[in-house]
């Protein structure tokens, strides 16, 4: 019960912090300098994701053929290769070194 | 904002699903030991897998996972709650762009999820609601088979890694991020310094606080712009 209980107040919680904008602001116009940092969320989270999945907690997940798949991925985007190929491609980089390690 | 007539809304629908299939495929590895950890934990194969379809939150998933099992509940919960708390700065970035009466607009915000923020993010600042809805469809779709997957047949996690399943998730955000910078200088600032506090962040606390620390370098859209200068 107390499983189904947490798991049931995280979500219910989730749903309202998403939500809490629509709910609590509504249609109210909000200030031009607060929408000026609403657009930038978006460029700062990614770059944030990026840093937390590459280095983990405490800097313990840190791994070179992480980074350079990721690089890799990175690299490939940038010569126009399709974004799932791309990945792809990174994985496939980070497989080989890691298999070549062994 | 600016409603989107009926083909314009399919054709942003279907390229939200499209773009959602790259993380969708990220989410999928990582709910496989999402799942695969819960059965390990003792939470059955239901209980995950339903966790996954209705709370579709990657962080605060694994957050309550692994704080219940040594801990109060409550705190359990609050640090689950926490993790999240990015969400409620994401909703006000959403707000102007939601459609509809304040139900309508608070269910359109439940697709809130990182990757399919910034897919439907647009030139002008704003979001697309109708692609954001599109990109977390494959997602949610991906992460919740996943956790079934993850909980059904407990994959090694070695094996995982040794196939660089692990770079999937940085790797799509780098390539999100590549075409989010190229948007104004200012955005490229911001993120620097994003990255610089949850570098620096990473070394005190977990990557979900980290995280949420990072996003307080959007303040400096607080500070005036140049006219002209794009969003």
């Amino acid at each position: 019960m107390r499983l189904w209980l947490s798991v049931l107040a995280v979500t219910v919680i989730s749903w309202l912090m998403k939500a809490s904008a629509p709910l609590i602001i509504a249609r109210r116009k909000l200030p031009a300098s607060v929408i000026r940092m609403t657009a930038l969320t978006a460029p700062v989270l990614l770059a944030g994701l990026i840093v937390t999945e590459l280095g983990g907690e405490h800097w313990q997940a840190l791994d070179w053929t992480k980074i350079a798949g990721t690089a890799t991925a990175g690299g490939l985007c940038l010569a126009k290769v399709p974004m799932l190929l791309a990945v792809a491609g990174g994985i496939v980089v980070t497989a080989v070194i890691r298999l070549s390690l062994r | 904002m600016r409603r989107l007539a009926g083909a314009e809304r399919r054709r942003e629908f279907l390229l939200g699903m499209r773009m959602g299939v790259g993380p969708g495929a990220a989410a999928f590895v990582l709910a496989l030991s999402f799942g695969a950890e819960a059965v390990a934990r003792g939470w059955g194969v239901g209980l995950p897998v339903v966790f996954s379809m209705f709370a579709f939150s990657g962080s605060a998933q694994f957050t309550l996972l692994t704080t219940l099992a040594g801990g109060s509940a409550v705190a359990a919960v609050i640090s689950a709650v926490l993790i999240n708390a990015r969400y409620l700065v994401m909703s006000v970035a959403l707000n102007n762009s939601l459609e509809g009466g304040r139900i309508s607009r608070a269910i359109q915000a439940q697709a809130l999820c990182d990757a399919s923020f910034v897919v439907a993010h647009r030139n002008n600042g704003g979001y697309d609601i109708v692609r954001l809805i599109g990109a977390s469809v494959p997602q949610w779709v991906l992460w919740s088979s996943g956790t079934a997957v993850g909980a059904l047949t407990s994959p090694s996690p070695d094996l995982m890694h040794q196939l660089g399943l692990d770079v999937a998730f940085p790797a799509f955000f780098l390539i999100l991020a590549i075409d989010e910078l190229r948007r104004s200088k200012r955005a490229l600032t911001a993120a620097l310094l994003g990255a610089t506090i949850a570098a620096g962040l990473l070394f005190v606390t977990t990557p979900s606080y980290a995280l949420l620390g990072a996003i307080a370098a959007a303040l400096i859209g607080v500070l005036p712009q140049k006219e002209g200068d794009p969003v």
